[in-house]
């Protein structure tokens, strides 16, 4: 039994045979020619003919992994035509007289190094795109075929790296896992091997000569391990967790699709909490029906200057335009109490948690609320987006918040800038607004309770304080109460409430939540088809 | 001769994918279009040389266009990073 650690990219596991894939040694000899310009159009031959194959891999892609993943096929192609790309070639032939397969590895090679030396990561990353099209190029010019799989059945692929045209063209059912010695989480390879959800292991220090084909070995995504050759008692519990995970995830896909509706037909929202622009793909993978929470945070946080109007204008745009006519609620911005800024000068403060945060900042320095304002209202135009405002305790405040709206409306309408008025609603989360709910939800379209923060305010528990986990209880009646209260008088006014803090996302609770008439759950994009089984197997009328 | 500046708004920056879209944009026009950014310069109508400026979220590329179309390069280079950069 020998194990070793990697980089996990895709939790699964699985036990199966090994294949290695070796690669033809792309090793070119550098011979002379004698006439530069057939050599020329050799390389002009040879790169109309990747750029049909590439053009035949974009499309198998587009069916298999979706489109934005196929899009790397299309910017290969694009590589292939370029200027400095194509030049460095023809200059070395004609100046060196040398054949060209060995000045295409030269000049993939030279290129490739310059994408390796950036300071960025993704770029970093590019590096391999250079070395494909170069390695398409030289197969091509050389006449050798594609690295083979030896093995036709389903196995665990072993190699060195995997170049992305080495990951698609593998027949999907054919790979059980991937396991590479070179590889980064930004690799094309390993985001094809999660939109494949097929357990993938990167950076695991092999020595491929010591693996050969048909070993028996078990890749567990879960821990970040792969076991070669595994003794009898790993191989059996192996095989019961596969099989869990199977059930587990046949049950989920077959959720995909589903209403969120219980067995005896209330339809309950079911949305997803987002962080960042890029938590979408999570947000449609997972099937969530909307967001229910996009923290708008992150425009802030790492930076140290406020973000412009249009900075936020265009995120807010792409996220409701990505997710096209569904519902997109924008919490504006939570800043203070454990989200800490410099540019915001905030200063300390002995108590953070109930200090200057969130909607006071807010309303105390309209300047940076009505910048937001204005990016939310003009983005609303391209989607369904619906604004809530974090941390209210009073009537007054909404008050103050509409007067700032209707000014930053005002403005937009002399200034000729389109935007639409959108929903507003308010975060419940201190036990002053679940008081006043009553009043609270003549003014707005939505309650969002934020079980997080209304928990520690309503039980005096400061939940990063270790001390007090034994007096610290998530059921607290005290809390369920309140919730039912909000609900109740949400819906004596003709309004929707949800909530959007971490109860949500607990199952123990969901039939008590459904049967309390909570509106709208939303969760974590990973736990929204574990929550719709639970509302679906929720029956309202049995009790 | 055209020019104007440009702070990048796309989480990831000038990557591959826009980066692709820009070159086939500029190749469109025969006036010369040269990306600026911290000394660095790249032609738009090369893909790995734009590729290689990095240019990330919130750093600030200027675009000057040299030509006989540069008014409606600079037009179209313009609407170009407003959409999609």
């Amino acid at each position: 039994m020998r194990q070793f650690t990697g980089k996990s990219v895709y939790k699964g596991i699985v036990l199966g045979k090994v294949s290695v894939l070796r690669k033809q040694d792309d090793q070119v000899r550098r011979k002379k020619i004698e006439d530069a310009e057939a050599e020329i159009k050799k390389v002009e031959a040879a790169t109309d003919k990747a750029k049909e194959q590439l053009q035949k891999l974009y499309e198998k892609a587009l069916k298999e992994v979706g489109e934005a993943n196929a899009a790397i096929f299309e910017v290969h192609q694009m590589m292939l035509e370029d200027d400095d790309y194509l030049d460095s070639i023809y200059n070395m032939i004609r100046t060196q007289l040398v054949n060209a397969s060995y000045v295409v590895a030269v000049t993939g090679d030279n290129f490739a190094q310059m994408f390796a030396g950036m300071d960025d990561d993704y770029m970093k990353a590019r590096a391999a795109d250079i070395k494909d099209i170069s390695n398409r190029l030289i197969r091509i010019l050389e006449g050798s075929g594609e690295a083979e799989l030896s093995s036709g059945q389903p196995s665990i692929i072993v190699a060195d790296d995997l170049s992305p045209s080495e990951t698609v063209q593998m027949d999907k059912d054919k790979i059980l896992a991937l396991v590479t010695v070179h590889g980064s989480t930004n690799s094309h390879t390993a985001i094809l091997a999660r939109t494949m959800n097929i357990p993938a292991l990167i950076g695991v220090p092999l020595n491929l000569e010591e693996i050969q084909d048909g070993m028996t070995a078990v890749v567990d995504g879960f821990k970040g391990e792969v076991t070669f050759e595994p003794d009898e008692e790993l191989c059996a519990q192996t095989r019961i967790k596969v099989e869990e995970e199977q059930e587990k995830r046949c049950l989920l896909e077959s959720l995909k699709g589903q209403e969120s509706i219980t067995a005896d037909g209330r339809k309950v929202h079911l949305y997803a909490n987002i962080g960042s622009v890029s938590d979408v793909g999570y947000v449609l993978e997972n099937d969530a029906e909307g967001i229910g929470l996009f923290r708008s945070e992150f425009l802030y946080l790492g930076r140290d200057s406020f973000p412009t109007e249009e900075e936020q204008f265009h995120a807010y745009k792409q996220v409701a335009q990505t997710m096209a006519g569904k519902k997109v609620i924008i919490r504006t911005l939570d800043i203070g109490a454990d989200k800490q800024v410099d540019y915001f000068n905030l200063g300390k403060e002995d108590n953070p948690a109930m200090g200057y945060r969130a909607i006071r900042i807010c309303l105390k320095q309209p300047d940076i609320f009505k910048a937001q304002l204005r990016a939310l209202l003009r983005a609303a135009v391209f989607g369904n987006i619906s604004i809530m405002y974090p941390m209210i305790t009073s009537e007054e405040e909404v008050e103050k918040i509409y007067e700032i709206v209707g000014a930053v409306e005002n403005e937009l309408d002399e200034q000729g800038i389109p935007y639409r008025h959108p929903e507003q609603g308010v975060m419940i989360e201190t036990p002053a607004a679940v008081m006043v709910s009553d009043e609270l939800a003549g003014m707005v379209d939505f309650f969002s309770i934020g079980t997080n923060d209304l928990t520690q305010y309503t039980l005096a528990i400061d939940r990063q304080n270790e001390k007090l986990d034994d007096f610290y209880n998530p059921h607290h009646k005290a809390v369920l109460r309140m919730i039912r209260l909000v609900v109740e008088n949400a819906h004596k006014h003709g309004k929707w409430a949800g909530i959007c803090g971490e109860l949500g996302a607990d199952l123990s609770l969901t039939k008590e939540f459904v049967c309390m008439g909570v509106d709208e759950l939303s969760v974590a994009p990973s736990m929204v088809l574990k929550i719709r089984k639970a509302i679906r197997d929720t029956d309202t009328s049995a009790k | 001769m055209k020019k104007f500046i440009y702070t990048i708004k796309d989480e990831v920056g000038i990557h591959a994918r826009p980066a692709g879209l820009l070159v086939k944009e500029a190749k469109k026009y025969s006036s010369k279009i040269v990306l600026h950014k911290d000394g660095k310069t790249a032609e738009a109508g090369k893909l790995m040389a734009v590729m290689g400026l990095g240019v990330k979220c919130g750093q600030t590329v200027e675009v000057e266009i040299v030509g006989e179309d540069e008014e409606a390069a600079y037009e179209a280079m313009k609407d170009f990073f407003e959409k999609n950069l």
